[in-house]
């Protein structure tokens, strides 16, 4: 078999300098009963060939992003990723590296992830950020249970308009530790949510995240005073990177903790995942956070180094006193951020944002040109809802059909409430074309 | 005669030399430094061609983004340089070996980052009509049934992003499950053994549990009579690690899972070593209830530098109708992703929640199914002989040289204490930094906790014996080195590599977390 090195003549030397008859011989600690010689149900050895076009063949079974006018958002986004950025990541040295537990030889990953942490910091103004988490959704649940660790208090209260995979996610951890989450009910784009009001003595967090589910720009600041006046934190959720080129970072609107989806930069699609989590917060917190941290230090030599540190917060030294049970994080996906906002750099980052914005505030004049289509959205980045005239599902399935995969019914994600049945929630980024609009609004006026 | 060289260019080799000197620019031949980009920064420079949009009216109400970000200026060659620069100064499995035992530091092969790329998986949103992702359903399908009959188990949870957020997510699935028998606020203590990895009392104390220790016995196994004496009717679970963290078999462990279930617990197993037993032993024939597994372990998805991972969960009968959502089922009319409590409660399911947005790690998983379908079932047996016989080649060839504290046979990982270093004045930190002036990446040390300054070494399948005969040799002069009172070659270890020891202490003790712009010296004083 190509991966394995060693050739029988090996095999028995090697069980002549154990001292063992056979390969059964150690595995002797086996109880009787459990020894096993093969799987008959799964196929045998297959070369590069063969794998390769089985695999294939699925995958063509997939319409691809790339290969129709797309406009889905809801937390992934697809943007152009630089042909250097797939480059880099794949060199050995990055790719087949362990978590950097031995400094002095891996330098290489120390270093970006100093990088990374300082882009995400300055990206969400923030003063420290961690050197990434699994995703956008456990890196909110996360921050939740720090906002409990800081305040002392058990109990969240979460927009209505947070993505409800982070809700599901934020409410599953919770629950897990017995302590209760006030969840609103989602408020359309353009009608004010009053969390405000549900801001208690006894409130740990609020969380609220801009862009909302719905594409809205929420403005922190009053809610971030209102919080702050009952001793709760403010946890802002970015699920779209991007928008914070050309947005207000939610670090000047008064955040505590920032978190957020960093798939946008450097990463694809990938049908969800493998994703990168960004968490940030006030240099205060900082030995109240979750995950991985890589900070300077000298060597013998005093030369610049960077080391993981402050890690008598995590699992491996503290055990059941951890500040979280996370072990790995999701570097590679924090390399190919690092890479691609290092290409972008501040023009290119804030240029990139400004095509995003123009390219959803055409798409959205345009739909809502189309005959019982309405625009719900005051303020909005790259993604926004319409109402139309009929079920949102039925739409989204009858452009798919047409060969356009025409956004994300809002009910998707919320099941069970009639008001979002007509709601379609649209993303547009530097992909679309003209033409990718026209087919668009073609297609829309076709099914409607 | 030849035309070249002919204006009297030295050839010879010249004079050999320390090359203890400091160089202009800090560099040594092909050790380069580099800045950070933050200090590269070139305002102005770019690494992107983006023509600013036209158009358009802004609608961003009162959110325009005014103060600058701060981010540097590059060119996309002074990226590239940048980064390959950086990539020299780390070790990786494709340049030698990696012997971090309970890591499964084995060989990537590259046909899986091939067919993870394939647009068809790569460039799929999570959220597009069902219908037009039946490839990547029937992808997801097809791994599980692979996980599924690989463990001997029923079901498997796919979405968790990592080995701990498996454990999260098994032990959920056991809390479900007692609360569903009325047993929740009665089941409060979960017992795991002292050698667990620091992932396992974790988890449980994040679901709120006590963690109970069991001791170990001299020959490096759970102690059944100490483990029987702490059962009882407030215990929810064991969390037990087979292979154990000592690298050896639970020969008890059908023992142990039957009085578990005779208990009224569960039986979670932490899957971190399965590289030792794929295809050779099934946990679902040990008793096992839930057990995640590392596709970056075992099933050869690149470890990145720490992440991104994929910890599936399968779970037993018991706990399979408690799996969080989503999941994928296959009927009449092709594959279907259950994505909402509704569906489920329908399909007769009780799911304990949601572990994470959309549908897990799609990435790993294409990486992991062309690995299992390159190897077949009877390659993946083979797998687990060539680790386990990897190792005791290992164990056996060391065992005179340095102090191993069980006898053998070892399953995937070869374990050491430090008493061969006594009176060397040479610590286990030492000796593993040695390893690196060497060309090595040291083993895991200091783990597990129930051996004095351990060094747990896991070489894997993917070496060749000549590789191991290499590294054996290596750390047997490496132990003469020590008893012969070499001590300044390890106690300044590593000398040869980018960075000398570095300063774990400052760092923590005054943490510089991001770069930041110097202060200007104040005017006036």
């Amino acid at each position: 078999m190509r991966y394995l090195p060693l050739t029988q003549a090996d095999r028995r030397e090697m069980l002549g300098v154990i001292g063992a008859k056979s390969v059964d011989d150690l595995f002797r600690d086996v109880p009787e009963r459990a020894r096993r010689d093969g799987f008959v149900d799964l196929p045998r050895r297959q070369g590069e060939l063969e794998v390769e076009r089985a695999l294939t063949k699925m995958a063509a079974k997939n319409v691809s992003a790339d290969s129709v006018p797309f406009f889905i958002g809801g937390g992934a986004y697809r943007h152009h990723v630089p042909s250097v950025v797939d480059h880099l990541i794949q060199r050995s040295e990055f790719l087949t590296s362990y978590t950097p537990y031995q400094p002095e030889i891996t330098q290489g990953t120390l270093q970006y992830l100093f990088e990374f942490q300082t882009q995400v910091a300055l990206l969400t103004g923030m003063d420290v950020a961690n050197a990434s988490m699994y995703d956008g959704s456990t890196a909110c649940a996360e921050a939740v249970l720090m906002a409990h660790r800081v305040t002392k208090r058990k109990k969240a209260v979460l927009s209505g308009t947070l993505h409800p995979h982070y809700r599901a996610v934020v409410e599953n951890l919770c629950e897990a530790g017995g302590d209760p989450v006030e969840a609103l009910a989602p408020a359309l784009p353009g009608k004010t949510e009053d969390i405000i009001a549900r801001i208690a003595d006894d409130t740990s967090c609020v969380v609220v995240q801009t862009p909302s589910y719905f594409g809205e720009l929420i403005d922190l600041r009053a809610i971030a005073d209102a919080a702050h006046a009952k001793g709760a934190l403010l946890i802002a959720v970015v699920p779209e990177i991007v928008s914070l080129g050309l947005v207000t970072p939610p670090g000047e609107m008064g955040a505590d903790i920032v978190v957020g989806e960093g798939q946008s930069i450097g990463n694809g699609l990938n049908f969800g995942g493998p994703y990168v989590g960004l968490f940030a917060t006030r240099t205060k917190y900082v030995r109240q956070m979750p995950g991985r941290l890589c900070g300077q230090t000298v060597d013998a030599e005093g030369k610049r180094g960077f080391v993981l540190t402050l890690s008598t917060r995590e699992q491996h030294i503290r055990r059941e006193k951890a500040t979280s049970n996370i072990c790995t994080n999701s570097g590679l996906c924090a390399l190919a951020f690092t890479i691609h906002l290092s290409l972008l750099g501040e023009d290119g980052f804030k240029r990139l944002a400004r095509i995003n914005h123009a390219n959803a505030v055409k798409l959205g004049s345009a739909l809502s040109g189309v005959a019982g289509v309405e625009l719900l959205n005051d303020a909005f980045f790259n993604e926004f809802t319409i109402r139309l005239p009929k079920s949102a599902t039925a739409v989204v399935d009858a452009l798919a059909d047409k060969g356009v995969l025409g956004g994300l019914p809002a009910s998707r994600l919320i099941p069970g409430n009639a008001t979002l049945d007509n709601l379609l929630i649209v993303a547009s980024t530097e992909i679309n074309t003209d033409q990718d609009r026209a087919d668009f609004v073609a297609a829309l006026k076709e099914v409607l | 005669m030849s035309g070249m060289n002919n204006q009297g260019r030295p050839t010879a080799a010249g004079e050999a030399s320390s090359g203890s000197f400091e160089t202009y620019t800090g560099n040594k031949g092909l050790r380069l430094e580099e800045p950070l980009i933050f200090e590269l920064d070139n305002p102005g420079a770019t690494g992107v061609d983006l023509d600013e949009p036209e158009g358009y009216e802004p609608k961003l109400g009162a959110f325009e983004r005014e103060a600058r970000i701060g981010l540097p200026g590059m060119s996309e060659p002074d990226v590239m340089r940048h980064y390959v620069r950086l990539s020299r100064k780390n070790y990786s499995i494709d340049a030698g070996l990696y012997p971090l035992g309970s890591c499964t530091m084995k060989h990537n092969p590259r046909l899986n980052e091939k067919m993870a790329r394939l647009p068809g998986f790569a460039d799929v949103h999570p959220l597009q009509p069902q219908k037009t992702v039946q490839g990547a359903l029937e992808l997801m399908d097809t791994l599980a049934h692979w996980l599924k009959e690989l463990t001997g188990m029923p079901a498997v949870a796919m979405s968790p992003k990592a080995g701990a957020h498996g454990e999260l997510c098994g032990m959920m699935a056991i809390r479900a499950a007692l609360v569903a028998r009325g047993e929740g606020d009665k089941r409060t203590r979960i017992l795991v053994p002292e050698s667990a990895h620091g992932t396992n009392p974790a988890t449980a104390a994040l679901l709120q549990y006590k963690v109970d220790a069991i001791p170990a016995t001299a020959d490096g196994r759970v102690d059944l009579a100490a483990f029987k004496a702490k059962l009882g009717p407030d215990v929810a679970a064991i969390m037990l690690t087979n292979p154990n963290t000592c690298g050896l078999f639970e020969r008890d462990i059908i023992e142990i899972a039957d009085a578990v279930h005779e208990a009224g617990a569960y039986f979670y197993c932490d899957g971190a070593n399965f590289n030792a037993i794929v295809g050779r032993v099934r946990p679902g024939d040990l008793g096992v209830d839930a057990m995640h597994i590392n596709l970056h372990k075992t099933f050869s998805t690149p470890h990145g530098g720490g992440g991104p991972g994929a910890g599936p969960v399968v779970l037993s009968e018991a706990l399979a109708p408690f799996a969080p959502l989503p999941y994928v089922v296959h009927g009449a009319d092709g594959f279907r992703l259950v994505e909402t409590e509704g569906e489920a409660k329908a399909d007769g399911s009780h799911p304990f929640g949601r572990m994470v947005a959309f549908h897990g790690q799609m990435g790993m998983f294409v990486r992991a199914m062309a690995y299992m379908m390159s190897h077949g079932s009877d390659g993946l047996k083979q797998v687990a002989e060539d680790a386990v016989l990897n190792a005791n080649y290992v164990l056996a060839s060391l065992k005179d040289y340095l102090s191993a504290p069980f006898e053998g046979p070892c399953m995937h990982e070869a374990l050491f204490d430090d008493r061969f270093l006594k009176g060397t004045g040479v610590e286990t930190l030492d000796f593993a930094k040695a390893m690196i002036d060497e060309g090595y990446h040291p083993m895991t040390m200091y783990f597990p906790l129930v051996v004095h300054g351990a060094l747990l070494i896991e070489p894997t399948e993917t070496e060749s014996k000549h590789t191991l005969d290499q590294f054996i040799g290596t750390l047997k002069h490496l132990a003469q080195a020590a008893k012969g009172n070499d001590k300044s070659r390890f106690t300044g270890a590593p000398h040869f590599a980018p960075r000398h020891r570095l300063d774990e202490t400052l760092a923590a003790r005054n943490p510089v977390l991001r770069w930041q712009a110097e202060t200007p010296k104040q005017a006036a004083e």
